[in-house]
């Protein structure tokens, strides 16, 4: 069925790709706010899923050393180390945080030598864990020339392994750079073909959460009915902005925005780019109507050359 | 390793300038190109937000020889309807070629080439490379035959009438395989535009709404090129015809592109894909203006004629760099999408929001 909303804007995405009487959708509140930086859900991914090692290497800017989504990493902690006195940030009262006996700065020192005082330094750590945003409206499903990708149930996007014939069209497609052609190393499955997370499908299959939820030691990922978890992240944000912490802010909640709407959305103490996300993505396939057009008209124009340049001399 | 430069609270204290909104020409003349000032943006260390394509050569190779293959069958069609051999022969056994070398440069760029079948077991509107490749395969049979025919045409009438009589009936059915051929062709030239601006590559979507014309543009200048190579100057007037105007669509249009893409069309001036840019646009615009004189010497032909199609490899090449170093460059992705979001709240009267969302 193609109807008002097919490319762009709210929708039930299982029912629009077929479904009668689907479950109800479900996806990810991720509240980086209480997130804590331990990595248990990029590990319990990796183990879950089957997602090979993607080297060791030390990117030498925080204790993020994983980097970016890609076809290894289907969840992703970004740390961001914020020295204090950034214009327009007000920034987490001392009184609301909660000693967590993890590691983080020494005490300020004073001029005449190391004196610990209570004053906090002025500063903050954010952390925060990124996953595929199981679009309302995905670009990588729309653009998937054979079909590999495809809409569950649950109204997420997976990828059919044995289905993808690793042509990367799904690569550039995705506005927030999730997706991605595994590359190797040899033997390992699935090697070409595109690989992102999916929402642990076979897990949701008997009724089990994701492992990166099932994992999460703070609760910062949770996962449910993305109605049910919309509610729950706007009680969240209240709370947060009642007890001063005015950067609270939800990112892809909104079923008005470019994507439709993010199955996977989040909480975010900051701007969305600072965490490495787009500010304001917008699914190309919008713009796919009026592309047709333009490529019609040149098609067209192109023919019609043709004819006018035989209409001249010969020689 | 990450670039140095924009940490997660870096400030830069140029502001986002007035020739970077759309819209607004913000170019200095005759092809100079002035550097804006930087845009203040955030980002995670520096990082890339959207990942460029996988693709290598493969891809713009295939996007020149489609374009190559398209017009060369239109080439070959009007040289039949008027009488032209010679520009009827190139012009069929060029479409035939190129047609063979992108299908070989597209299934080698497949990470899983032995799956290339499992895109012929859907058809997708909202795919482009779905719908290219049902365009291909339309187009592909056409083109084929008329090659065939022409190679029959060749062979000596005993051995038509022989045991390749076979070959001898693909003879009869040169024209309408032809006509159908240069039916079809247009499309196999247009869609690859299509099949770039439909992602989320800075520089490749910002282009969507002139890129078609520049490539359709490319595509007559460089099969027109090739014709005037190959063909004696006797049977290409209609093709030094085309040339002409393919390469002035093609200058035309991508300087119209490069007004509306905003600070996306940077990349095109810089580094690789800069380099490439301006060879395509000198290539293009020499090979054209030599074209004009290519009807009394076969040596100006044969060297306009390869401008031409050197300045159409340069120019799938050019667009092609441009959109990966946009996409791997975080500014191309979070200035516009902010200014869009500035224009927004703007038109909403709103100031420029902090929060997203604001309890109700």
């Amino acid at each position: 069925m193609i109807g008002k909303n097919s490319l762009f804007g709210p929708i039930d995405p299982a029912v629009e790709s077929g479904y009668t009487e689907p479950p109800s959708r479900k996806g990810f509140f991720t509240d980086t706010s209480i997130c804590i930086g331990c990595k248990a859900c990029e590990v319990a991914c990796k183990e879950w899923n089957e997602v090979p090692e993607d080297g060791f290497a030390m990117l030498g800017m925080s204790y993020d050393n994983t980097g970016a989504l890609g076809a290894d990493t289907w969840r992703h902690v970004a740390f961001i180390e914020q020295p204090g006195g950034r214009e327009g940030r007000t920034g987490t009262p001392p009184s609301a945080t909660v000693e967590l006996g993890m590691p983080g700065p020494p005490p300020p020192t004073s001029s005449e030598g190391a004196v610990a005082t209570d004053e906090k330094p002025d500063f903050r750590w954010l952390m925060s864990s990124d996953v595929c945003k199981h679009c309302t409206h995905a670009a990588c499903l729309d653009v998937c020339p054979t079909g590999s990708l495809f809409r569950t149930e649950f109204g997420t996007v997976v990828v059919q392994p044995d289905v993808c014939n690793g042509c990367g069209y799904c690569v550039p497609a995705c506005p927030y750079g999730v997706i991605e052609r595994r590359k190797g190393p040899d033997g390992t499955k699935n090697v070409g073909v595109a690989q992102k997370c999916t929402l642990c499908y076979d897990r949701l299959k008997v009724d089990q959460k994701p492992a990166c939820a099932q994992a999460c030691p703070t609760e910062s990922i949770q996962f449910g009915d993305v109605d049910e978890l919309r509610e729950r992240a706007r009680t969240r944000v209240d709370a947060l902005h009642e007890a001063g912490i005015m950067d609270a802010r939800l990112y892809g909640d909104d079923p008005e925005d470019g994507v439709g709407g993010a199955g996977a959305f989040f909480l975010l103490l900051d701007e969305p780019e600072v965490y490495g996300l787009p500010p304001d993505p917008v699914v190309t396939t919008k713009d796919l109507p009026h592309m047709f057009n333009r490529a019609s008209t040149a098609a067209a124009a192109l023919l019609a050359g043709a004819v006018v340049a035989f209409l001249g001399r010969r020689g | 390793m990450t670039t140095q430069g924009h940490g997660p609270s870096a400030q830069q204290t140029r502001a986002v300038p007035e020739s970077a909104k759309r819209g607004r020409r913000g170019r200095g003349g005759r092809g100079e190109f002035s550097m804006v000032p930087e845009a203040e943006f955030s980002s995670y260390y520096g990082r890339q937000v959207v990942k460029e394509s996988p693709w290598e050569a493969d891809i713009p190779a295939y996007l020149f020889s489609g374009g190559l293959a398209a017009g060369s069958s239109l080439l070959a069609a009007g040289a039949d309807l008027t009488g032209l051999p010679l520009l009827r022969r190139s012009g069929r056994f060029t479409a035939l070629g190129a047609l063979g070398f992108s299908m070989v440069a597209l299934v080698h760029d497949l990470g899983k080439p032995s799956r290339f079948v499992n895109m012929l077991r859907t058809a997708k509107l909202t795919s482009p490379m779905s719908v290219g490749t049902w365009i291909l395969t339309g187009y592909s049979p056409f083109a084929g035959l008329a090659a065939a025919a022409e190679v029959a045409d060749l062979l000596p009438a005993r051995v038509q009438r022989g045991p390749l009589r076979l070959l001898g009936l693909a003879a009869k059915l040169g024209r309408p395989a032809g006509l159908m051929a240069a039916l079809t062709a247009p499309p196999v030239a247009a869609y690859t535009a299509v099949l770039l601006a439909d992602t989320a590559t800075p520089s490749w979507h910002e282009a969507y709404r002139e890129l078609p014309f520049v490539f359709v543009g490319s595509a007559a200048a460089a099969s027109s090129g090739f014709s005037m190579i190959t063909t004696p100057v006797a049977q290409t007037g209609p093709a030094r015809r085309f040339a002409i105007g393919g390469a002035l669509l093609d200058l035309v249009m991508e300087h119209r592109m490069e007004q509306t893409m905003g600070i996306t069309a940077e990349p095109m001036h810089q580094g690789k894909a800069g380099k490439l840019m301006t060879a395509a646009k000198w290539l293009t615009a020499g090979g054209a203006a030599g074209s004009l004189l290519a009807g009394r010497s076969r040596t100006v032909a044969v060297a306009s004629g390869a401008a031409l199609v050197a300045g159409s490899v340069c120019t799938r090449f050019g667009i092609f760099e441009a959109g990966q170093a946009s996409a791997r460059d975080p500014r191309y992705t979070v200035v516009p999408q902010r200014e869009r979001m500035r224009a927004a709240a703007a038109a909403n009267g709103d100031q420029p929001a902090d929060l997203d969302h604001a309890p109700s």
